[in-house]
């Protein structure tokens, strides 16, 4: 193939998806490549489906996109070795349509994406998986794929290549990630009947519910677990920073069995029959470890660009979000005559600081540093917080005023007083 | 006591097309892994078990039942002896869900 396109976007998940969608609905020519079989057949999601962010793309998409159910209802647990503290949210707000949110099986998911994408105009190559980048001096100019005679050429080249991220590392543009801005999530989807979910959750038809914990489930990692309910299935994982895995040899296998096992889980995946196990790597590292989005002729967007917010679990929709902005950056500079150089693909950065992308991720910039730096957070707190409220619901004869004096010892001998003031101000400047 | 699934039995779930006799990860120097990595994390954090420490004090890698999540590679970092590719265009893992 020695033709040349407009534009090359490397990879069919969601950043790549709303990259080359928007590109091709504005007339420009462009090519998709994608190494799995079909697109969604090489990605994994913990997949809570934003609506926003799609919807700013593609704006009816609810008419034919596969779609799991609408979450009505959020759960956070809290839990030690035998039991949880949780706070449910459940509002009849979230079941007026249009929904803000769903979960979706991904490969169903993508691959619809991908026609839309298709019938805006793209061209999309699946099975091939590109080698490297095509370099003249400093500026990228097409990519290497590994069919016979993979050279293709392009005036721009967006990487939407995930995670590893290895074309833009190969090329020198970035470090290789470093394992304290990657988390390891696994999980596992179990099939059920559908009414025993519903039945399970306290659900209606396509109505769901997202359970997200913390504590003992993570074996003082910091990470969090997640248990989602799709329409005949309910997916289960655990995700944890790998530097923790390192260092505490632990095995995430383990890990989810263990989670599996707990007293306060298990009963929700009763009979439920096992169907598929997967591992991915999301980059969590934050504002401060985020690369160099774009250069001379290429621009990365999504998982590769480290654009996930850790602590709202948003990932997706900064992806779709930063693919549509990288994408429009083209189209404004493709109709004004300019070249694609570092220079004016600075761009795509302005839009991005402009969005709720770069400004949520600003926000947030010390969250990672201060739990890694303070495991109590996952390891004390929830221990504590359990057994106190153990204690108060325990009825046995002891009067409260004892209960309480024995609570505050409990968490000042395991923390003490400064210990505990630290905390509060370190969350609360994270926060802030 | 848990009963832990192991890990053979979950990836036997999963859908691959393997690229026979094309494996996309290898070790770069194996005689490293021996004399200069007292911890061998890879074989502990692989969340596919497909690094294995073998009874002679040698790590092994068979990427057949690989999720190409890349812990491998990054874990290895005071030693970076891991030589890391995606498979092939439409080998490898096949996810029926993701």
């Amino acid at each position: 193939m020695s033709e040349k396109f407009d534009v090359i976007v490397i990879g069919a998940g969601p950043s790549g998806n709303a990259a080359a969608y928007t590109l091709a609905q504005a007339g420009l020519s462009v090519l998709q490549i994608e190494r799995g079989e079909s697109p969604g057949s090489k990605n994994v999601q913990g997949a809570i489906l934003y609506a926003d962010a799609l919807e700013k793309i593609i704006p009816d998409f609810r008419e034919d996109a596969p779609l799991e159910r609408h979450i009505i209802e959020q759960r956070m647990w809290v839990l030690d070795e035998d039991s949880f503290i949780g706070s449910h949210y459940r509002s009849d707000a979230f079941n007026q349509q249009p929904y803000n949110r769903y979960t979706i099986i991904r490969s169903q998911f993508d691959k619809w994406f991908s026609e839309r994408v298709r019938k805006a105009g793209a061209l999309l190559i699946c099975e091939t998986t590109v080698v490297q980048l095509l370099l003249d001096g400093q500026r990228v100019v097409g990519v290497m794929t590994d069919r016979q005679g993979g050279e293709i050429h392009a005036d721009v080249v967006i990487l939407a290549d995930g995670v590893n991220s290895l074309l833009a590392k190969n090329a020198g543009f970035h470090p290789e990630l470093k394992a304290g801005d990657v988390a390891l999530a696994v999980k596992e989807i179990h099939f059920m009947p559908q009414e025993v979910i519903e039945q399970r959750f306290n659900v209606a038809n396509e109505e769901g519910v997202v359970i997200e914990m913390m504590g003992k489930i993570t074996q003082g990692m910091m990470g969090t677990g997640f248990l989602y309910t799709n329409r005949e299935s309910v997916t289960i994982g655990v995700g944890c920073m790998l530097s923790d895995f390192k260092t505490q040899q632990m095995s995430p296998n383990e890990l989810l069995e263990h989670m599996k096992a707990h007293p306060s889980i298990k009963p929700l995946l009763q009979g439920g029959e096992m169907k598929e196990y997967t591992a991915h790597l999301i980059p969590e590292g934050g504002f401060h470890a985020m690369p160099k989005l774009y250069g001379e002729g290429w621009m990365i967007v999504g998982d590769a660009g480290m654009f996930v917010n850790a602590v709202h679990r948003e990932g997706s929709n900064l992806a779709m979000t930063s693919g549509r902005l990288a994408a429009e950056t083209v189209i404004e500079l493709k109709a004004s005559g300019l070249d694609f150089n570092a220079t004016h693909l600075s761009r795509y950065k302005s839009r991005l600081d402009e969005s709720f992308v770069m400004k949520d991720l600003k926000k947030y910039k010390d969250m990672p540093d201060v739990f890694h730096t303070n495991p109590q957070f996952f390891n004390d707190y929830p221990e504590l917080l359990s057994k106190a409220v153990r204690t108060m619901l325990t009825v046995d004869g002891v009067d409260k005023k004892t209960k309480e004096k024995e609570i505050r010892k409990s968490f000042r001998s395991r923390r003490s007083l400064f210990g505990l003031v630290g905390d509060t101000l370190k969350l609360w400047r994270a926060f802030e | 006591m848990t009963r832990i699934v192991k890990i053979e039995e979950k990836l036997f779930q999963n859908r691959y097309r393997v690229d026979v006799g094309r494996p996309h990860i290898s070790i770069l120097d194996e005689s490293k892994c021996r004399s200069e990595c007292p911890d061998h994390q890879c074989t502990v954090c692989c969340p596919a078990g497909c690094w294995i420490m073998e009874g002679n004090g040698q790590v092994t890698v068979i990427s057949d039942g690989c999720l190409e999540c890349g812990t491998c590679r990054i874990v290895c970092d005071s030693h970076r002896n891991v030589a890391w590719n995606y498979p092939r265009g439409g080998f490898g893992i096949l996810f029926k869900f993701g």
